[in-house]
């Protein structure tokens, strides 16, 4: 029996985004969160080193220094005016945080702390910065406890383990969504006048990945099945400092901290590549110094890894070299106690996981798919936009990673993502419930949990010729090999070739599990169509652009072409094929440039 | 190496309503995590296995489960840790609704019992941060820690034998509040653990204490609540 529900506002997700946006809008109007995973289990809780913010409680820091920062960072793909919102607001936003009890470290003044990150410098110095606001190194987990226990004190109404299956449109405006309850397995009809997506990310798609299992792109592929454009999918993040196969995080704020990254030889290369800022270059230009590394034979021992060294005595070393002093002008020097204190997490994981103990010993690392740049096109206020002119879609809005604002361009900087949801899960949230405030329920379809039975009857009905760990592990390697780190038109038109065959093969995938209650079986059978589908997307608009920018880093065009390429790119799944179109850039104050660190 | 995994399994609904064990004999390295076992089991024997899982390297709190009479983080325990027979069972003193899978709900319950927010409507006049020391800050670090995966709880015999008590994680999260110097309502969250199910159900076993996946010194937090409770102090 399929059950029915009425909320003014029905938020999908409850990780940082979602939980923002469940505050906001439940501040005026019947709000309700539904989250496949218990809120607290949402990636957010896994963010380690920090939220970008220049509070400049150390040194000199500007909201403007952020934002040149982020638009060089993006390498210019990002919308110019939603950085600059975004980067603006951070400070308050940072502070709210603070007011709403998030236990951030703190400085001797007893201000929040703050540490240097990837690609956030002072402008002048051209200096790495102390930016990233933190706690310890699990900043992303008390944004998400904090975030939840104010869920909790505002009486959010939450509903717990249903999985959105489907987003229900009519005569083009979103006016409900359809959600399996996992411990029931019955589904349920939520009718709305305002549904806000903030499902995270999709880099299961890869093999090596730091992304938990719950990271199958929903978010991506369901909204597409109802026509919607994904923007910039091409611009996927992989973090040069994943642990050796297992691909957890190992956070930015290692380096940040004075961690250096070294080869076979024991040189730290990073000074070939980026002689200004070396560790703390940004993300894509780091991961491909170490796959040129490792290309040329200095991964450790021949090795697809390298060395991430935080060992006090080599942090030192560095720092004198590099005549790195602290914001009080002593030079700077770090014991074994520091790292322990400052990293306690990553030190835990190395030994957990490594048998590696980090003031000992060097961490083996290799590059590990991480962050979606590209998703659900929105404006800086959560709308979603549908088209090349930026049209507005009545009632849909989007935060978080799953949208694509764009404020990350062709590559995000570290601590962005953590502000990126707070911000913008915000605007989502008021907007949706500004949205609900001035607008009546739309018509509900009378089948309109027949799309979403469908797909899962099918999946009960197949015989099972095909295994859908077959088709995860092909879709991995093929992700990782040819749509990865480097990329050439002919792997990715291979990948692409490889992914419209597994979407067929999917057809064909059965489970074990008939049941009802907690049919993980079925659900993670369906997400695994989800991930092709993103993984199809993805292929398709990084077999699209002839160029190299941010994480898109192709070997048959290895340069930037502004002339040709300076847009977004939207694209569209429809029976099967991809269409590809583009939209521009907004540019403000700066005028792209060449990017070095 | 090979290894033997024996997984409890119950799931009425297809007939399996007295709690059984499946065996299988997987080959393993020794640096797989117990997680990865289940996985392979789901994936390419029997998909009915039922638990719950997402970021699989101990953060999120999804998979706590008795692994060879231990609670652990079947994702934060590793082949190596725990020898080449392998029993995995869901956590004790919950209603199993499907092979791994118990309600939570009782334990999400008992976590929102005692206002687990910051109470503090004073925001400095400039809009800024309050302002913390470093000392105040660690006061209360080690209980900001904990991901509410009940760990701690479902090792506890006291919990085990009266599930009125609060139990230990919810303890801890009172804990975090209550010596957190900017909270102004540790007296309320003193009073609730004062009750019959709070604290004072503690018999300091110490299983929590070795449960907990974080490291938390539960039981030593739980000593501090008590002690506030005799003392009424808070240093
Ligand atoms: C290991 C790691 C470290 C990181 N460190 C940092 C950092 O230091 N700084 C930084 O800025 N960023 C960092 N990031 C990135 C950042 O943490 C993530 O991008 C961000 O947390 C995503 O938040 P979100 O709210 O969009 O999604 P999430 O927190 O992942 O939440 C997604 C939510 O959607 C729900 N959901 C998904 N699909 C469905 C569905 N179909 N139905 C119902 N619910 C659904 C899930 O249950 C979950 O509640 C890190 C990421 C990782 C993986
Ligand atoms: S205190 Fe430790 S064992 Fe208990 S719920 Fe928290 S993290 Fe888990
Ligand atoms: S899967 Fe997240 S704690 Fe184990």
């Amino acid at each position: 029996m399929t059950q029915h529900h009425q909320h003014e506002v029905v938020i999908v997700g409850a990780g940082g985004a979602g939980l923002m946006a469940a505050l906001y809008a439940s501040r005026g109007a019947d709000t309700a969160v539904l989250s496949k995973l218990y809120p607290t289990r949402s990636h957010t809780g896994t963010a380690q080193g920090g939220i970008g913010a220049a509070l400049g409680n150390l040194e000199e820091d500007r909201a403007d220094w952020h934002t040149f920062d982020t638009v060089k960072g993006s390498d210019y793909l990002g919308d110019q005016d939603a950085i600059e919102f975004m980067c603006q607001e951070a400070v308050p936003v940072v502070y709210e945080l603070e007011h709403m009890g998030l236990p951030f470290s703190r400085t001797d003044e007893g201000r929040i702390a703050q540490r240097r990150f990837g690609g956030h410098t002072n402008n002048e110095t051209k200096q790495p910065v102390l930016r990233a606001a933190y706690a310890a190194d699990r900043t992303g987990h008390m944004i998400l406890q904090t975030l939840y226990q104010q869920c909790i004190k505002n009486e959010v109404n939450f509903y717990d383990e249903f999985q959105v299956l489907d987003l229900i449109v009519d005569n083009g405006k979103a006016v409900g969504v359809v959600a399996a309850e996992l411990a029931t397995g019955e589904l349920h009809v939520f009718h709305t006048k305002a549904v806000v997506f903030a499902t995270g990310g999709h880099g299961r798609v890869w093999e090596v990945t730091s992304n938990a299992y719950a990271y199958t792109g929903d978010g991506v592929a369901i909204p597409m099945r109802k026509g919607i454009p994904m923007e910039d999918m091409e611009f996927f993040q992989f973090h040069p400092t994943g642990i050796a196969k297992l691909g957890i995080l190992i956070t930015e704020g290692v380096r940040g901290e004075g961690g250096v990254l070294l080869n076979n030889d024991g040189d730290r290369f990073m000074d070939v590549y980026a002689p200004t800022v070396k560790d703390l270059a940004s993300r894509d230009v780091v991961s491909r110094a170490m796959f040129l590394e490792m290309r040329e034979g200095r991964g450790i021992n021949g090795q697809r890894y390298m060395h991430l060294d935080v060992r006090p005595e080599t942090v030192n070393k560095y720092a004198e070299l590099d005549k790195r002093i602290n914001p009080d002008g002593s030079e700077y020097r770090v014991t074994a106690e520091d790292i322990l204190g400052k990293l306690p997490d990553i030190v835990d994981f190395t030994r957990t996981y490594l048998g590696v103990d980090p003031v000992k010993q060097p961490m083996p690392v290799q590059p590990t798919a991480h962050y979606a740049m590209g998703g659900i096109p929105t404006t800086q206020y959560g709308e979603v936009v549908i088209d090349t002119k930026s049209t507005i879609m009545p009632g849909f809005y989007a935060a978080g990673e799953v949208a694509c604002v764009s404020v990350h361009g062709a590559n995000r900087l570290g601590t962005n993502s953590l502000l990126d949801l707070v911000v913008f899960g915000k605007q989502a949230g008021l907007r949706a419930a500004e949205y609900a405030n001035g607008t009546e329920y739309g018509k509900l379809p009378d089948d309109a949990a027949d799309f979403t039975r469908q797909q899962l009857d099918a999946i009960l009905n197949n015989k099972g010729e095909e295994k859908a760990a077959d088709i995860a592990n092909e879709m991995k390697e093929t992700m990782t090999d040819k749509v990865g780190v480097f990329r050439t038109e002919e792997g990715m038109a291979e990948a692409f070739e490889k992914m419209l065959e597994l979407k067929e093969r999917y057809q064909h995938v059965g489970v074990d599990d008939h049941g009802k209650v907690f049919n993980t079986d079925l659900l993670n059978t369906w997400e695994l169509g989800c991930l092709i589908d993103s993984a199809i997307v993805t292929a398709k608009c990084a077999l699209d652009r002839k160029e190299s920018r941010g994480a898109h880093a192709r070997e048959d065009f290895p340069k930037r072409n502004d002339d040709e390429w300076l847009k977004h790119t939207l694209a569209w799944l429809k029976d099967g094929k991809v269409e590809v179109d583009y939209k521009p850039v907004k540019i403000t104050k700066y005028e792209p440039m060449e990017r070095v660190y | 190496m090979e290894v033997n995994l024996r997984i409890f399994r119950y799931n009425p609904e297809a007939g399996r309503n007295k709690p059984s064990y499946d065996n299988y004999t997987l080959e393993a390295d020794p640096t797989d995590r117990v997680l990865d076992l289940l996985e392979l089991v789901k994936s390419y024997h029997d998909g009915t296995l039922s638990f719950r899982r997402s970021c699989a390297h101990g953060v999120c709190g999804s998979d706590a489960m008795r692994i060879n009479g231990r609670n652990y983080l079947a994702c934060k325990v590793l082949v190596q840790d725990v020898g080449n027979n392998i029993t995995v069972e869901p956590i004790l003193g919950m209603q199993i609704i499907k092979d791994m899978i118990v309600d939570m709900e009782p334990f999400f319950e008992s976590y929102r019992s005692i206002s687990p927010f910051l109470v503090n409507d004073e925001i400095p006049e400039d809009g800024k941060e309050r302002l913390q020391t470093i000392e105040q800050r660690e006061r209360f670090d080690d209980t900001t820690k904990c991901i509410l995966c009940a760990a701690c709880t479902t090792s506890c015999p006291s919990f085990w034998s009266n599930d009125e008590f609060v139990g230990p994680a919810t303890i801890v999260n009172a804990h975090r509040f209550i010596f957190d110097s900017r909270d102004t309502a540790p007296e309320k969250r003193l009073d609730i653990l004062n009750e019959e199910s709070g604290a004072w159900k503690c018999r300091t076993a110490f299983n929590c204490t070795q449960a907990c996946p974080r490291e938390i010194h539960v039981t030593q937090a739980i000593a501090e609540v008590k002690n506030a409770l005799t003392t009424g102090r808070l240093d």
